[in-house]
């Protein structure tokens, strides 16, 4: 059996499914449950600083969108930091921390951007005996109105400046959690390791509204006949997140800081494909919102088993695997060509395929009298459309072609070797070198 | 000439060669991939599922349909074995219609649950295949265990205490194992030798020793079960059957439905089989189902089914009987058999219609008659060759919490023990539960 157990930033846990800082993580009562369900770890809700605590709206905080089924997409939300007093929260994780010494338990912190606010709450986190904290620089409702969250995480210099100041305050590990609303993720991931952060964590929540309710004209979740922008996480921001975490594995600057990866994990694959981008961990929210803390026991089996399958023996060996095959598109080789190829076995004859291709592509499928749909491989340019929208799952595939073949498109010969857009004939960088 | 459906009498050969194949092909095609996919996509992950307290083995079903979803069918026939190591029977025979897939909320909001049975069929299907087993044992503890009876209740036993280091000797009195996964469940159900295959792999776990053809009562006793084993599980099942009581029923194609369907699943050449023209089978649970079924299946050219009560009042489920009429079985509801005629051999039988009454089930004194060369008796087990001095409590053996009987060292389970449905998957559950009991009380 694979070993599961996880070391990130100096933290131990059984497993690398931590539960992120989030309602889920916002008291003793979950979190003891989400232990018992087999959780690894958590960051606690993010607290913030002494006195009295934030109000949450009383109405809706949740808008949604769904896919086929109802089945929950993506997730959008207005709760701001921890609405429970800073001394209820402190001791809740020192109990839970003291019952479970072998989870990872994670304290995320959000206080005003000056020094002696941090340098108050750090050592009150450190007596608890949680195992690091987390910085929320991501929030981008409600708290960055404020100058909090993702007020300070949109400019380097702040992050930089904040992360100074915990790691000249504390011993406790820290890390960086980063909103993915900028443009550049490379830079605040920078500006973290020039603070000295252990660690970033990424994606927080994209700004977004989900939909308007026509009858008010007003945006959902509806407060009183008013809505605002929310966070947006859940299985729909997942390619941004790993977009992210690989733009941060795959930079120089940033290559040796260690990321927990976040943003859309649902299932083990999704685990899987972070940690194999770079993340040394995965922090979940919407998928336990969803389905409650037990989906980690698919999580856990199915990382195994996969791991058992491929022959690697710790989440280690996996972290970072798919890094050095994250290229920019200028390096991909235009040399290869495939072509599309429908299995007729598996082929409902829907047509979908058909109305993809011939109306908004290259009119690269054939479909006969008795709705057999074939590939024109004369025609195909193997943009892989007609495999997003076949339902079959495996029925079109795309088969490369040999080197030495013709292909019936361009009439060309297939060539062996590589070749790239920065070599093509047609660039005009490559006509000005000449 | 060659037999046809018209042949009179009970004759073998009823059909064209090909027809025998094709007949008892398995009753549910199993899933594709595809199939299992969209399958699984239907399933909500309940929270404290309402299927999972329908199963009588508590298969945990959103966590192995999530990890079919997830493309780990193997963590799902896992999640599937660790409750009921005859999961694959399981997904055969299991009438889910009336366990998880009854209470799926998508049963209650579409009409349409998720395919539990199927999606369990899949998983353990991609394990199996495999050819490994998944459990290793702890261990040895050096206590022995003796196991009477290799069915189900038997076999769900042996392996849990197997599992936990405890040394199993099963012993039956067939010469197969498998109880009535070998010779009682119906052939579609169970096509490719499936019970047998289920049992080798199920023994893969090792420190199970299988005795065939040993019976208790015949040269084994509980007595010295009890001195030579630790502890002792009787699995016996129900070896008997109840009698009609009507006249005729000495005369020859006059027979017991279980004794037919054994013969059946143990035929190697169906087309060798017996089957006469007008079939009538007394009864109205599975076991009649399955016998009116299989004997249109081997070709029987009119098949009924008398039944006393009316059809809700049936055993068989709703499913079941509606698997009996697309065969082309006629259902009789509300008669009794009054008599069976013929010159040595069935002919007719005589039926009478009965009513409820406040006094119970009264016949109406009208009757009628109708073909009848072959005669099965499908209205019950009972339980035969239980050893003296156990108590019984309605026909069973009485138990109490997993399995006690009233001996000391001594449980019981599956059908020969009171409580709990005559079902395969209760009979896993009663096995497993003794083998916690029997493992708890040897304090190993
Ligand atoms: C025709 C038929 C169809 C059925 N179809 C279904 C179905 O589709 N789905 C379902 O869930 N259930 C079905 N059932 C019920 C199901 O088969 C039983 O509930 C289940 O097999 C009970 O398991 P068991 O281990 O208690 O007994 P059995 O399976 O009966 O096994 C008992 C074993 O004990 C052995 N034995 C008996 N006496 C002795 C003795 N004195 N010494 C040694 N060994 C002995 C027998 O040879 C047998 O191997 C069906 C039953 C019948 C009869
Ligand atoms: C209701 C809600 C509240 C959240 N609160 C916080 C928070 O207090 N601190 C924080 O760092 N992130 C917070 N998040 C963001 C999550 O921790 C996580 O980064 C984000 O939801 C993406 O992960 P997911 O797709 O698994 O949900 C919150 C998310 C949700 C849905
Ligand atoms: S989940 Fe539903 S019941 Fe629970 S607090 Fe929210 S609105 Fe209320």
């Amino acid at each position: 059996m694979a070993d599961l157990s996880s070391t990130f930033v100096g933290i131990k846990s059984p497993n690398p499914f931590w539960l992120a800082s989030a309602p889920p993580t916002d008291k003793e009562y979950n979190v003891r449950r989400a232990f018992e369900a087999g959780w690894g770890g958590v960051v606690w809700k993010t607290l913030g600083a002494e006195g009295p605590p934030v109000v949450n709206v009383n109405g809706p905080r949740y808008g949604a969108i769904w896919g086929a089924d109802r089945r929950l997409l993506g997730l959008n939300n207005i709760e701001l930091i921890t609405d429970r007093p800073l001394e209820v929260n402190l001791r809740e994780i020192k109990s839970v921390k003291r019952d479970y010494p072998d989870r990872a338990l994670v304290v995320s912190l959000m206080v005003p951007c000056e020094e002696a606010a941090w340098k108050a709450i750090l050592p009150l986190v450190e007596e608890t005996g949680a195992d690091g904290v987390e910085l929320n620089f991501g929030c981008p409702h409600g708290m960055a109105e404020r100058g909090m969250g993702s007020a300070v995480g949109q400019v380097p210099e702040y992050i930089e400046m904040v992360t100074r100041w915990v790691k000249q305050n504390s011993r406790m590990p820290c890390i960086v959690k980063l909103t993915p609303n900028i443009t550049d993720i490379r830079k605040p991931a920078e500006a973290a390791a020039r603070g000295g952060a252990d660690a970033v964590s990424l994606i927080n929540t994209i700004n977004s509204i989900t939909s308007v309710n026509l009858d008010e004209m007003c945006p959902e979740p509806m407060i009183d006949g008013q809505g605002s922008h929310g966070g947006y996480c859940g299985p729909a921001v997942k390619p941004i997140a790993l977009n992210m975490v690989a733009e941060i594995a795959r930079n120089p600057e940033t290559a040796n800081i260690p990321i927990s990866g976040i943003g859309g994990v649902t299932t083990w694959r999704d685990a899987a494909e972070f940690i194999s981008l770079g993340a040394g961990n995965v922090q979940v929210c919407t998928a336990a919102m969803t389905y409650g803390f037990k989906i980690v026991q698919e999580m856990i089996s199915g990382l195994s088993q996969w791991m058992d399958e491929k022959g690697y023996a710790s989440v280690d060996e996996v972290v970072g695997r798919a890094v050095p095959k994250v290229k920019d598109w200028q390096d991909l080789n235009l040399n290869y060509v495939a072509k599309a190829s429908i299995n007729q076995d598996d082929c409902i004859k829907c047509g979908r395929c058909f109305a993809a291709c011939e109306d908004t592509s290259h009119q690269a499928i054939a479909m006969s009298e008795d709705r057999t749909f074939t590939v024109k491989d004369d025609e195909c340019v193997a943009c892989n459309l007609c495999v997003n929208v076949c339902p079959v799952e495996g029925c079109i595939t795309m088969v490369p072609m040999k080197p030495g073949e013709v292909d019936p498109r361009t009439g060309e010969v297939v060539k062996e070797e590589y070749g790239n857009w920065q070599t093509h004939p047609n660039n005009p960088a490559v006509w000005a070198a000449e | 000439m060659p037999n046809s459906q018209l042949t009179p009498g009970i004759v073998a050969g009823r059909l064209p060669d090909d027809s025998y194949a094709e007949n008892f092909a398995d009753l549910h095609a199993p899933l594709d991939a595809h199939e299992a996919q969209v399958a699984a996509d239907r399933c909500y992950f309940c929270h404290d599922a309402p299927c999972v307290t329908a199963c009588p083995t508590s298969i945990d079903i959103p966590l192995f349909i999530r990890q079919i979803a997830t493309g780990t069918p193997e963590a799902a026939a896992k999640t599937i074995f660790d409750q009921n190591i005859l999961g694959g029977m399981c997904a055969r025979v299991c009438p889910t219609e009336t366990l998880c897939e009854q209470a799926c909320v998508r049963e209650a909001a579409e009409g349409k649950p998720v395919m539990i049975g199927q999606l369990q069929r899949y998983a353990t299907d991609r394990l199996m295949e495999k050819n490994r087993h998944p459990y290793t044992r702890a261990p040895e503890t050096g206590k022995r265990v003796a196991v009477v009876g290799a069915g189900p209740a038997g076999l769900a036993c042996a392996h849990r205490l197997a599992m936990h280091g405890h040394d199993v000797t099963v012993y039956d009195a067939r010469n197969k194992p498998g109880g009535l996964n070998e010779y009682g469940i119906a052939a579609y159900k169970a096509v490719d030798r499936f019970a047998e295959r289920e049992v080798s792999w199920l023994l893969q776990i090792g420190g199970i020793r299988l005795e065939t053809g040993k019976a208790l009562g015949a040269g084994l006793t509980l007595e010295a079960l009890r001195e030579d084993f630790d502890a002792v599980f009787l699995a016996i099942g129900l070896a008997g059957v109840n009698a009609l009581r009507a006249p005729g029923e000495d005369k020859a194609g006059v027979e017991d439905a279980v004794s037919f369907i054994a013969e059946l699943r143990q035929a190697s050449d169906l087309s060798a089989l017996p089957i006469g023209r007008n079939v009538v089978v007394i009864g109205g649970g599975m076991t009649a189902v399955d016998a009116a079924v299989q004997a249109r299946l081997l070709g029987a050219q009119n098949v009924t089914i008398a039944y006393r009560r009316g059809r809700d009042r049936m055993g068989a489920s709703k499913f079941e009987q509606d698997l009996a009429a697309s065969r082309g079985v006629r259902i009789l509801e509300n008669v009794q058999p009054k008599a069976i005629h013929g010159n040595g051999s069935a002919v007719e039988i005589e039926l009478e219609y009965t009513e409820e009454t406040p006094e119970g089930l009264k016949g109406t004194g009208e009757t009628f008659r109708i073909p009848a060369d072959q005669v099965f008796k499908a209205i019950g087990q009972t339980l035969e060759g239980a050893p003296e001095g156990l108590e019984i409590a309605g026909g069973k053996i009485a138990v109490t919490g997993a399995g006690q009987t009233s001996l000391p060292g001594v449980w019981a389970g599956g059908d020969c023990a009171s409580g709990g449905d005559d079902l395969t998957v209760t009979a896993v559950a009663e096995g497993r539960d003794a083998a916690e009991a029997i493992h708890a009380a040897l304090g190993a």
